[in-house]
């Protein structure tokens, strides 16, 4: 037995030794952090395959630069992701951590990252605790606030003079986010607002006081398999083709081959999708097909956009060494992403574009098309707040 | 609240009920006979529906795929009981929880590596897509009257097995005394397998009903699983009659308690405080009810075991 | 008390000790913080062996304590204050008030019901934690670390270390004391006979209460770590599977054995963090189907490990005298 505990410390000895290796001087270092274990990898699988594939699209080098990327699953909690992050600063020395799915988990790794002169770039995660008060300058994020979905649907509902409005989200901060970003643009009556237990499978209850309330259209926050249950169990209830359903983040191009029929009709917003016109988009979708054989969804876009965005800010600041030149860099760089160009708020989030969805049923293929633009270069709210001048 | 709504929410609550019973059936069967905590109940449910979802694909019938999930989940179960549970019988509850606790990782990826990570689609024929209308003004999808029915056929049933048949005999005395019944010369063996095995095809019932209602997905089961213990304690553990109570008791609680609520709530504090404290009290509604019962009567309601 | 055990204990906190001036030498802090987090559940599992090893009393909810341990923390900074000496003690307060109710309402349970209500406890406040919008609810909120008016700074990683260690240090000495004396002995005695011990007039129901209370208390202490540690604080760390798993913690390092559960945190959260890698080494994208081997590897140390690791190292060390791990249930 003893035998056992040698060879455990000579293994311990052998790796310390083995990551004291000094680091070369130009070279650039990036962590992605996603969720690639558990039933989340659904979502964190396509980010790590789009950031890969946008390596490959830039030859391997971020701005002409050696680069290595490192990869770590954060299992989706809070207290992993803070000590990935942790162990890709003090033991990898990245330069940079990108990724990031959740806001919860977002919001734990915010102020270590950003403390440490690391650059944080996240690609899918923005709750609005890290976009108004508590912004900072080492943090970007490529890809939306949360509130900004929420607003497009409000402000589209408006425009259609849809009254008397049925709001249902999970009892979370994120679902109260949704609610609250609804109804900061939709200025029409209101007549139920619920809250669900978060990762709630039945909504019968739900559905039958709904239909009690005769709401003439219903909005809903419901992500992942929260959506999946109620879209099918209104579609039941038949409701669909009485109370239009609008939801944001629920029917997507995860959800939708579970739904399938459910779900056609139904209307959502969206910053991206693949049937947009620009060359960068369609380059992205056609070879992400040839690829991995599916269609990329929104996530797997902005994991794309990730390595567009720090290849070209490196590219201008000529390396990652100087952190004041390649935050300057990241800030005013133009650099083509696959929804098209757009450029950054004051706190660092995109002022973009947001989009109308329809689910449709193309020919047995299950997908989300494009129905016009609700909101054209649409900044957040929370801006306003962040104290970041520039 | 318009009293219609209300009975029409008792009425859901009534099909949520009947759900969790098909669950926790099985869970206080292999309770109160083997003595034995199985924390993979909930694993066997989400193996029903992944069956069942895929056999109705493959046979393109709603009841075919469902006639050959029901023979497959009970094969799974016995083999499951056969290789990995039956070593635990005779382990203290620490030892059966944690194993059984590995179980679930297990099978939670087991289905993920074969099915991949994404939820599966799962509908309903057309013949089950109707409505019927239970009260004026509230149409009622069919299928959740179908829950309804299985449901209250699987509770009759398993009444009359229990009360009126030697296999009944034999659970019922394996409840109270197992190695009593072994040592009349029973094989134990044999049936503590069948009876795993039943309890397993009540799991992947509910999971094959609940395919069509909810998403088909890893992990699917535990959240279930959590309720149906809740349940099983209410109505003591070994006991068909108090899972049946506390089956119904639990989903009336949490439906109507959801719904009602936030509404009760806002007559006594501002809308604001009422829609934040609403919803987490609702979510804590059956704890606090379990909790409670226990506290007033420390072996559940019906307690089967009494030496 | 086996004389190998404190043996085994002193050697495993020594070599606690020596992390930090190894992890300067090779220049890697990362190790220092990566140990730092080991132990602080390791504290969390040593609390929970108190009442699981010594006691029999299967709580299926102890990370509840953790929480509200990290949460008292979490909220006082919330409101400004950082202050650790107002801090601890009120994290230590809490986790003992709740420990003490729950414990009051659960322990009138026994045997499944038991584990089964500690669970219900643990799923509420659970619930509760999500709900509280002020404090970021699901998503949890970003702390400051704790301020000991300048005598230990916990942004410095080495004063962190120390500060743990010297806590779990403490702990284990203070349950080793606990556990050899009459207190002790009426838990660990009514968990092989209750009765008896009623019979001979002990009032178990108190002296058990008492044990779970220090659990929850020291556990809630583990949970004020941990929100420094991470400087965030969330419901993820009452969650029902983060119970289970400081469960493992026990059972993987071996029950009732002082070190065991120091030993057995170890193990477990070494391999949640290589497992993934050594599969991925074998196979490409094989780590991200990590529980495959993990659920296996928990199955197969609950039927054939029995007294954990503690026991292999404890036979290791030779084989005269009584065996400390031989366990009687």
């Amino acid at each position: 037995m003893s035998k056992r505990i040698l060879a455990l410390a000579t293994g311990l000895a052998a790796s310390l030794a083995l990551a004291a290796t000094p680091v070369a001087a130009e070279k650039v270092k990036v962590g992605f952090i996603t969720t690639l274990s558990g039933g989340a990898g659904i979502i964190g699988k396509p980010m790590k395959n789009a950031f890969e594939l946008g390596m490959e699209h830039v030859g391997g080098r971020l701005g002409g630069l050696e680069t290595e990327v490192i990869y770590g699953d954060d299992k989706r909690k809070p207290d992993v992701a803070k000590q990935l992050a942790n162990k890709m600063i003090k033991k990898d020395r990245v330069d940079i951590i990108a990724g990031i799915i959740w806001s919860n988990l977002l919001v734990a790794i915010h102020g270590p990252v950003t403390r440490s002169n690391t650059f944080l770039i996240s690609s899918n995660a923005g709750p609005s605790a890290v976009a108004g008060k508590k912004c900072s300058d080492n943090f970007f994020n490529v890809a939306f606030q949360n509130d900004m979905m929420p607003e497009g649907m409000g402000k589209y509902m408006t425009d259609k003079k849809i009254d008397n409005v049925y709001v249902m989200a999970p009892n979370y901060q994120a679902g109260k986010d949704m609610i609250k970003g609804f109804k900061r643009m939709f200025k029409g009556k209101i007549v139920g607002e619920v809250y669900t237990k978060l990762g709630q499978k039945d909504y019968q209850a739900e559905i039958s006081a709904l239909r009690a309330a005769k709401p003439s259209a219903v909005y809903v926050f419901l992500p992942g398999g929260m959506g999946i249950n109620f879209v099918k169990q209104y579609a039941q209830a038949g409701l669909s083709s009485k109370i239009p359903l609008y939801s944001v983040y629920t029917v997507d191009a995860l959800t939708l081959p579970a739904l399938k029929d459910a779900a056609v009709g139904t209307f959502g917003v969206q910053h991206w999708s693949p049937d947009l016109g620009n060359t960068v988009s369609r380059r992205f979708v056609s070879t992400y097909r040839e690829k991995y054989g599916k269609t990329p969804a929104f996530y797997a876009a902005q994991a794309y956009d990730t390595v567009m965005f720090l290849d070209a800010a490196i590219r201008k600041a000529g390396g990652v060494g100087d952190r004041a030149k390649l935050r300057a860099a990241m800030r005013t760089v133009a650099f083509p992403t696959t929804r098209g160009t757009f450029k950054f708020n004051n706190n660092h989030f995109p002022i973009q574009n947001i989009y109308l969805r329809e689910a449709v049923n193309d020919g047995g293929n299950y997908v989300t098309k494009t129905r016009g633009v609700i909101l054209s270069a649409h900044g957040d709210s929370y801006a306003k707040s962040c104290p970041m001048k520039w | 609240m318009d009293p219609l709504l209300l009975l029409e929410q008792a009425f859901n609550g009534l099909q949520f009920g009947i759900m969790l019973f098909l669950i926790a059936a099985g869970l206080t069967l292999v309770f109160g006979i083997m003595d034995m905590v199985n924390l993979a109940h909930g694993s066997l449910v989400m193996i029903g529906a992944y069956l069942a979802t895929t056999l109705i694909a493959w046979t393109g019938s709603f009841l075919g795929g469902l006639a050959l999930a029901i023979p497959a989940t009970f094969a799974v179960g016995a083999l499951v009981e056969v290789v990995a549970l039956r070593t635990l019988y005779r382990r203290n509850h620490l030892d059966q929880v944690l194993a059984t606790f590995g179980l679930i990782l297990f099978f939670n990826e087991i289905v993920r590596i074969v099915w991949g990570p994404v939820s599966l689609y799962s509908g309903l024929p057309d013949y089950l897509m109707g409505h019927v209308e239970i009260f004026p003004d509230a149409p009622y999808p069919v299928f959740r009257l179908v829950i309804i029915a299985v449901g209250l056929s699987v509770a009759a049933a398993l009444y009359l097995i229990v009360a009126h048949t030697r296999l009944g005999m034999l659970i019922r005395a394996g409840a109270s005394n197992n190695e009593m019944v072994g040592a009349l010369g029973v094989n134990i063996k044999s049936l503590f397998t069948f009876v795993f095995a039943l309890g397993a095809v009540f799991a992947g019932l509910a999971g094959m009903m609940l395919g069509p209602l909810t998403s088909v997905e890893p992990g699917m089961g535990e959240p279930l699983l959590i309720l149906a213990f809740v349940v099983i304690i209410i109505g003591g553990i070994g006991s068909i009659r108090g899972a049946f109570i506390a089956a119904i008791v639990v989903g009336l609680v949490d439906t109507v308690g959801r719904v009602m609520l936030p509404v009760l709530l806002r007559a006594f504090v501002d809308d604001a405080a009422a829609d934040t404290a609403g919803p987490a009290l609702a979510s804590m509604l059956i704890y606090i009810l379990m909790a409670g019962i226990l506290v007033v009567r420390p072996q559940g309601l019906f307690p089967a075991r009494t030496g | 008390m086996d004389r190998r055990q404190i043996w085994l204990s002193l050697a495993t906190l020594a070599l606690f000790a020596v992390v930090p001036p190894l992890t300067v030498i090779f220049d890697q802090p990362f190790y220092m913080d990566m140990v730092a987090r080991i132990m602080v559940f390791a504290i969390a599992a040593v609390s929970l062996d108190l009442i699981l090893g010594h006691g029999g009393m299967v709580s299926f909810g102890h990370a509840v304590y953790m929480g509200i341990g990290a949460y008292a923390v979490g909220i006082l900074s919330y409101y400004g204050i950082d202050n650790g000496f107002l801090q601890i003690p009120l994290a230590l307060a809490a986790s003992a008030l709740i420990g003490l109710i729950f414990g009051a309402m659960s322990l009138r349970t026994s045997g499944v019901y038991f584990i089964m209500i500690t669970l219900a406890f643990a799923q509420m406040l659970y619930f509760l934690a999500i709900s509280l919008e002020e404090f970021g609810g699901d998503d949890g909120m970003s702390s400051m670390r704790s301020e000991f008016a300048g005598l230990i700074d916990l942004n410095d990683a080495m004063h962190f270390y120390y500060l743990v260690f010297a806590v779990l240090a403490g702990v284990l000495f203070c349950l080793h004391r606990l556990v050899l004396s009459r207190f002790g002995m009426v838990i660990r005695a009514s968990r092989t006979n209750e009765r008896r011990m009623q019979a001979m007039g002990f009032p178990t129901y108190r002296y058990k209460l008492a044990a779970f209370t220090i659990a929850g208390t020291i556990c809630g202490l583990a949970g004020a770590l941990f929100a420094n540690l991470n400087e965030f604080v969330s419901p993820d760390v009452m969650h029902w599977t983060h119970s289970g798993e400081i469960m493992i913690m026990v059972i993987m390092g071996g029950m009732g054995t002082l070190i065991g559960p120091v030993l057995g945190a170890t193990a477990f959260l070494l391999l949640e963090e290589y497992l993934p890698q050594w599969m991925e080494m074998a196979m490409t994208d094989a780590g991200e189907h990590w529980a495959i081997i993990m659920g296996p590897i928990l199955i197969a140390i609950v039927l054939f490990g029995r007294g954990g690791i503690h026991a292999l190292l404890a036979a290791s060390l030779g084989r005269n005298g009584n065996n400390g791990s031989k366990r009687d249930d």
